[in-house]
């Protein structure tokens, strides 16, 4: 190979390979952002509202006759990261059957979605929270009393699965 | 009061003022240098703590204080412990022989605005200073006994030996024509509009590229290039020794754009401005408005230092080398060449005496 083609000095002109010239191009780039608009947001204060295709905490449908649950333990049987436990009980509704304890370990889940995926009654839907903070492990196991979401606040989430599922 | 003890008086206070003073613009230095990154970035930057987040500084500090102080344990303790102090040391030692204006007088009683006036060799005193900072430098990375510190620091050493050469070289031409070492003798020689960085332009480039190196900026910030040293020199300090490196290479910022504003932009001179004021000389308030003078010549330089950090990617090492040695020094020398050709010429047609 012709070592003596690629060099420095043939690459560049003699404005390029004084530096100064471009630098300053550089530099007049940089003050040109400088005056750009900021992309910022104020987190706590101004907070991010997801679509409907975000991927954020498992929550279960409540209804306004119950929760939408049977205790299938179908969306336990796909979890990759075995963060779901489900206990099933007999009603006398309709149904006649229902979690009596639903917990999700929120430090394994992955939020792949696949519980909502597997789901066959759509009782187990990701929501818009990504807000989770937890002080012990213990917090980080989630029952059905902050599992249950009144359906009107899962609107956006049904409507695509309705629409891309 | 006894004269002597008004002098000393006076020398305290001056060095209260300065090392504050001091203090006061690195840590804010570190503030606005948060923000311009940001803004480049398009963010806003720190905006939290206090007022648009001025008082981010001070919260950084306290924190580096409440900090654990890190000694690692085969490292030399001894130096380990000198070698911040000798960069913060030198890099204030700087600010005695640094005039911020004229002297003025309070009753009979002259008051100069720094702390050692009259001294015949400050521009010396300046180069020596700055060169016995990469001490601290090479100290603390060897001391710390870690390949990463070592190698920040040879580099550091290396760096600085190189380029000190062409900085120092780049001010003979300035030397030249002012005829003098002392700074405010050199100030006094670019009044009128004659600022050397008309008269010198070659000098001030070399000087500026030189004073980034010399201040391990970017692009020349290889002591301490984190993707590659894990911070160099400094890796193995922790809390508010860390932090007085910190503080040193920002006061080493301050040093170099106060050099720049009294040897090319012609220090706290401004054409037309103390004839429209009419000021006696001597007073109190002719000497506040050289400072401020001095002060809005000194902003746009470390803003510039700012700019340049956060536009300009770092150099390869052989780059840094080719560029120190191989094109700074012979420009520098034909600098001084040219400058004395050209005085020896017009000394002979009689334009200047």
């Amino acid at each position: 190979m012709n070592v003596e083609k690629n060099t420095e000095k043939n690459r560049l002109n003699f404005w390029e390979r004084i530096y100064l010239p471009e630098i300053a191009r550089g530099l007049g780039l940089t003050f040109k952002q400088m005056l750009k608009p900021k992309m910022t947001r104020q987190y706590p204060e101004e907070k991010w509202e997801p679509t409907g295709s975000y991927r954020g905490r498992p929550v279960l449908v409540l209804e306004e006759d119950g929760e939408r649950c049977v205790a299938c333990s179908l969306c336990s049987r796909v979890c990759p990261a075995l963060a779901i436990e489900v206990q099933a009980g007999e009603t006398t509704k309709e149904k006649e059957r229902y979690p009596v304890k639903f917990e999700i370990n929120m430090l394994r889940c992955i939020y792949c979605g696949f519980c909502e995926e597997v789901c066959p009654e759509e009782a187990i839907i990701m929501s818009k929270d990504y807000e989770l903070i937890f002080t012990n492990q213990e917090d980080a196991i989630l029952g059905k009393d902050k599992l249950l979401i009144p359906i009107a606040q899962l609107q956006d989430r049904l409507e695509f699965l309705r629409q891309y599922r | 009061m006894s004269p002597l003890l008004t002098d000393v008086l006076i020398l305290v206070a001056k060095i209260f003022l300065i090392v504050n003073g001091l203090l006061m613009a690195a840590a804010y230095l570190v503030y606005f240098e948060r923000k311009i990154s940001a803004w480049i970035q398009n963010r806003i930057g720190p905006n939290r703590v206090g007022p648009l987040g001025l008082f981010q500084s001070f919260a950084d500090v306290f924190k580096l204080l409440m900090k654990e102080d890190i000694i690692p344990a085969m490292a030399d303790k001894k130096f380990h412990f000198i070698a911040p102090i000798i960069s913060i040391g030198v890099a204030m030692a700087v600010y005695a022989v640094i005039p911020f204006g004229d002297s003025f007088f309070i009753g009979d009683k002259e008051v100069f605005m720094t702390v050692a006036p009259g001294i015949n060799i400050g521009l010396l005193f300046v180069l020596a200073m700055s060169s016995v900072g990469v001490y601290g430098i090479t100290l603390a990375g060897w001391s710390s006994n870690n390949k990463y510190s070592l190698l920040g620091g040879l580099r550091s050493a290396a760096q600085m030996i190189s380029y000190e050469l062409s900085m120092g070289l780049s001010l003979i031409g300035v030397l030249m024509i002012a005829g003098s070492l002392n700074l405010t003798d050199i100030v006094h020689a670019q009044s009128g509009g004659k600022w050397n960085i008309f008269l010198q332009p070659i000098a001030f480039i070399i000087f500026l590229v030189a004073s980034f190196a010399e201040t391990n900026r970017t692009p020349f910030d290889l002591p301490e290039a984190e993707p590659e040293l894990v911070g160099g020199y400094h890796t193995e300090y922790s809390g508010m020794k860390f932090g007085v490196f910190f503080l040193a290479e920002y006061a080493n910022m301050v040093t170099a754009s106060a050099m720049m504003v009294l040897l090319f932009l012609g220090g706290w001179e401004m054409p037309f401005l103390y004839e429209q004021l009419a000021l006696p000389v001597g007073s109190p308030i002719l000497a506040a408005v050289q400072f401020g003078v001095f002060a809005a010549k000194l902003v746009p330089i470390l803003f510039f230092f700012i700019w340049v950090r956060w536009s300009i990617p770092r150099f390869r090492y052989d780059q840094l080398m080719n560029l120190g040695w191989k094109v700074m020094l012979p420009l520098a020398l034909a600098n001084i060449l040219v400058t004395g050709v050209v005085m020896v010429l017009l000394k002979h047609f009689g334009f200047i005496n």
